[in-house]
This record gives structure tokens, C-alpha cells and sequence, in this order.
């Protein structure tokens, strides 16, 4: 039970719940509850339901929504989320080939770290990641906490383009680039997997909530992960 | 039963309602820039409220019709003719089969929408054919009209009468300078006292790398009462979000989902529509409202589309 949280609109079409400014995974777990029981609910009129790290927007067609209903229930709803981020799933593994081509960043922050290349891996795959929010484009995972040795800060211009797959660092983030965008985060290797592909049956990779793990995969394994 | 590309235009691409639903996956949503004149195209020629549609930017495109369809154009006035024969704006006219549609000069507005009967028949991505351009999604191939293109159609609707003449709900295309009303908020506590004041005190000019994602502004500074960096959260369509510079960016159809800048106010919807008809170089003055008056303008907006739609 919490009532650390307001109810905020934005405009005439969407209404946010807003709860504790910081980047926490109990903060945003009620969060992600929260959005989880307003899409079950399948209300009238609701078109979009998005979880960030902190907050909640809820997109509806004025005309088709019972405002004052969905403030009520909004109301109740938040304040019944968990006080833990309890829920831990069965972590989503991700295989990833450090290093070379594929992690130009790789040496720089080991550097930042003061060790080795293999410090920096043997800390980016020993830590369980929370996916805190899925945005920027389809499929693009921001996940934490990674540890603060390797906490290297983003490029302070980013590069024109990264390619996808790409596996990159940016503070206590981590995340795989989906698409090819530019990109400012320092980039550590590469996965084979795509975190979204719209002919796929399930497209996405990962939502927010789920918990994931990196593992360590040499070249010829990545090459054949990517032709299996 | 296709239409093929002669000429692209500028920036032409397919668009429905949106891809609405996947913010939560990162999915931006797209859709129409100005989405009255897109219902309303759709209306005139029959089509379901959500059929895709062309959207039209600034410089038209020229196109060849297979075979016979209904059409409507909507939104910017163009000089638009059928094998050299002028065409009226908001009507429904019905092309033979290869006929040749020229979208000439532009008089006023910067998006104009071609519905026609039966939709474009483009695969859905995500259960929309909205397109988006920057990541390759929807539309024709994820990506604006090329020449040679051949755009498949949908079947082709019965419609019982077409609608015409006064009493359209038709965008009041703005010349270069338009007006659009706010509602304050979600972030205004983030903004020095007299922000909302300074968003009003002024017109904006709509900066030159302004796009379907954004319209960057130039005018009065808003200053943030602390840190101009927040948590990234959700990104509405139609907000103000105030970057370190203090210069406002007004998000728009092809907005990412999330952003890390405070937001000051909100388009109301029902001048999304006059907004989108905007193109940098134009003027653009915020005025706050009231709840109250962004549902009634929106319901009004509403009755006029549904008058069409019904017929």
C-alpha cells in the first residue's frame, strides 16, 4: 500500500501517475502493476497504457472514456501496488560477443574501470539486469543496475550509426540497440538476437519488468547463432 | 486495382489512425499530421474512419489510376487536376481507369491527404499501415513514395451518396501564423513561475528541422525552476517538452514514446489538426484554455466529422 503518488494530465487525451522521482526497481515496479491492471481492465475509450521508470500514462479518446471513472479507479489501483519489486521473472538470456568489431567501446571502458577487458565482461554478465522501461524505438530495452566500476558515462557525441544487436553502457544502463539509430551509449559487444523483428511471432524480445542475463559467446558461436 | 507513382512529391507517404498500443514496446505511433483532414478524405469517399490514405507534404505527388475509384483531397489547398482538369477540394470525384491525378502549386496548409475508396492495401506492421519513416515501419516498404512505386488498393465500397459543399468539417488552414490552445501541464511545477506566461507572450517560429517527429521552436526562452534533465517518461502527442535550452519542441505524430524533458503544456486534440497543417518558416501562439473548453471544441469537431460519416 503506498500513497507516495499523484495523478497528472496532459492534455485533453492522456492521464499520468506519477510516483517516486528516482530510478528504483520497487518505484518501478508499482509502476509496471500499475500498468499491468489498467490493461487487463481493458477499458472503453483506453488506446495505449506505457510504464516508464517512474510513472504511468494512460492514453484515452475523451469522447469514448469515462474521465471520472478512470481517475477513481487510477486511485485505487495505485495505491494497491506492491511495496517490493518481489515479482522477479525467470530471467531472459542474452548471448553476447564481447569485444572486437562488435564492442569498440570495449577497451575504453575497461580503462574507466582501471582493469582488464575480461574485468569489464566478467562484470557485465555477473549481474541480473531489470528491464526498468522499454522506448526510444521498438524493442529498445533501458536495463539496470549495471555495476559502478563499469558505470562508464555515454559518448558526448554519439555516432551517427549503431549497428544492430549492438550491446551498449551508458551510466548504470545497459541496453541492446534494436534498429540501427544513432547512439550515443559505449558500445561492448553484440548479440546475435534481435530484440524486435515485426515478422516474428512474439516481435518482442523483452517488456518492462522482465529480468535479464548476458552471457559470454565467442565469434564462431555468434556466427552460428546467427545462421541457426 | 493499384495506383502507380510518376512523381513522389516531397515527403508522401501512408498513413491510417496510428499504431496505437505498443508505446509500452517503444512503438512510436504515427499516423496523420493533421487528423481531421485525414477523416474527413476518408469520409467523403466511404471509407472505414481508420483506412490508410496518403498524406501529402508541400510538394504533391503525380499518379496513375488503374482502375476506376472514387477520391477525395483534404487538408492543404493544391492546385490538384485529373488529365489537366482541375479537381475541387473536399469532394468526391470518381477517376476512370488511367487517369492521371497531378497535385500542382500550393495555395495554403502543408499537408494534404488522397483517400481512396477501398484504402491503400499495404500489409499491416503492428495491425497498422500507418507509415513511419525514421524507423522503416509501416506504409509502403517503411518509407515515403518513390516513382515506380505501384500502391495496392482495397476493394472497392458501395456508397449511398457523396457528400459535398457547406457544412464540411474543414481544417481552418492557417496562412502563416496559427493559433493553438494548451491545456498547462503534466510537468509545469518543473517551470519558473512565469513560463506559462512566457509561452503565451509571444508567437513561435517553427525552426527548419522540424519534422513529423517535432516541430523545434524558436521564441520566448522558458526557463526550468531546477534541473532541465528528468527521468525519461512518456512523451504525449501534442506536448511541449522544454530542453536545457529552453526552447520548446512541439511533439508530433512521429514522436518517440519517451523523453528526458520537462513538459510544460499540451495541444489540446482538437488543434492537433491546425498545428499539423504548420511547416517551418510559419508562426505558431499558444493561449491556455480550459477542460471545459478543449472537450467542447473537441465534441464540436466530433458532431461535424460524424455528419459526414454517416451519410
Amino acid at each position: 500500500m503506498s500513497e507516495t503518488f499523484r495523478i497528472v494530465p496532459a492534455g485533453d487525451s492522456a492521464v499520468v501517475v506519477e510516483f517516486e522521482a528516482r530510478i528504483d526497481p520497487v518505484v518501478n515496479a508499482r509502476a509496471i502493476a500499475l500498468a499491468d491492471a489498467v490493461q487487463n481492465a481493458n477499458l472503453a475509450g483506453v488506446r495505449d497504457v506505457v510504464p516508464t521508470y517512474r510513472s504511468v500514462a494512460i492514453y484515452f479518446d475523451p469522447l469514448r472514456t469515462d474521465y471520472n471513472g478512470l481517475l477513481k479507479r487510477l486511485q485505487v489501483d495505485a495505491r494497491q501496488t506492491p511495496d517490493s519489486a518481489a515479482d522477479v521473472r525467470e530471467p531472459i538470456r542474452i548471448p553476447v560477443c564481447y569485444g572486437g568489431d562488435f564492442g569498440p567501446d570495449l577497451d575504453d571502458v575497461a580503462t574507466f574501470a582501471g582493469g582488464t577487458v575480461d574485468d569489464v565482461i566478467r562484470l557485465h554478465v555477473g549481474a541480473t539486469y531489470r528491464v526498468f522501461m522499454v522506448g526510444f524505438v521498438a524493442g529498445f530495452a533501458y536495463m539496470g543496475t549495471v555495476a559502478e566500476r563499469i558505470a562508464m558515462p555515454r559518448h558526448g557525441t554519439p555516432r551517427v550509426r549503431v549497428p544492430v544487436g549492438s550491446v551498449g553502457i551508458a551510466g548504470v544502463q545497459t541496453g541492446v540497440y534494436p534498429a540501427e539509430t544513432p547512439g550515443g551509449w559505449r558500445l561492448i559487444g553484440r548479440t546475435p538476437l534481435k530484440p524486435f523483428d515485426a515478422d516474428r511471432n512474439e516481435p518482442f524480445l523483452m517488456r518492462a519488468g522482465d529480468s535479464v542475463q548476458f552471457f559470454p559467446i565467442n565469434r564462431t558461436e555468434y556466427d552460428g547463432w546467427r545462421s541457426s | 486495382m493499384a495506383i502507380v507513382v510518376v512523381k513522389p512529391g516531397m515527403l508522401t507517404t501512408v498513413q491510417d489512425a496510428g499504431r496505437w498500443g505498443f508505446q509500452s514496446r517503444g512503438v512510436p505511433v504515427a499516423g496523420p499530421m493533421d487528423p481531421v483532414s485525414f477523416r474527413l478524405a476518408n469520409a467523403i469517399v466511404g471509407n472505414r474512419r481508420d483506412a490508410s490514405a496518403l498524406e501529402v507534404t508541400l510538394l504533391g505527388p503525380e499518379l496513375i489510376f488503374e482502375d476506376v475509384r472514387a477520391i477525395a483531397v483534404t487538408g492543404a489547398e493544391f492546385d490538384v487536376t485529373i488529365d489537366d482538369v482541375d479537381v475541387p477540394l473536399n469532394t468526391r470525384v470518381t477517376l476512370s481507369a488511367g487517369s492521371r491525378l497531378r497535385f500542382g502549386r500550393r495555395q495554403r496548409g502543408a499537408r494534404a491527404y488522397l483517400a481512396v475508396e477501398g484504402g491503400i492495401s499495404v500489409p499491416p506492421r503492428l495491425g497498422s499501415r500507418a507509415t513511419h519513416v525514421i524507423s522503416g515501419m509501416g506504409g509502403f516498404e517503411g518509407r515515403p513514395l518513390r516513382s515506380g512505386d505501384t500502391l495496392p488498393l482495397g476493394a472497392r465500397v458501395p456508397v449511398a451518396r457523396a457528400p459535398a459543399g457547406p457544412g464540411l468539417p474543414v481544417v481552418p488552414l492557417p496562412g502563416a501564423h496559427a493559433l493553438v490552445r494548451v491545456l498547462p501541464g503534466p510537468q509545469l511545477e518543473l517551470f519558473a513561475p512565469d513560463a506559462l506566461d512566457a509561452l503565451q507572450s509571444s508567437p513561435y517560429t517553427i525552426a527548419q528541422n522540424s519534422d513529423r517527429m517535432g516541430f523545434r521552436l524558436e521564441g520566448p526562452r522558458l526557463k526550468h525552476a531546477g534541473s532541465p534533465d528528468i527521468i525519461s517518461d512518456a512523451t504525449p502527442l501534442g506536448v511541449l517538452q522544454v530542453p536545457a535550452s529552453g526552447q520548446p519542441i512541439l511533439l508530433m505524430a512521429d514522436r518517440q514514446t519517451t523523453g528526458g524533458y520537462p513538459k510544460i503544456a499540451t495541444v489540446i486534440t482538437a488543434d492537433l489538426a491546425i498545428a499539423g497543417q504548420l511547416v517551418a518558416g510559419d508562426k505558431i501562439s499558444f493561449q491556455v484554455c480550459t477542460p471545459r473548453e478543449a472537450i467542447a471544441a473537441l465534441i464540436a469537431q466530433e458532431r461535424a466529422l460524424q455528419r459526414v460519416e454517416g451519410l
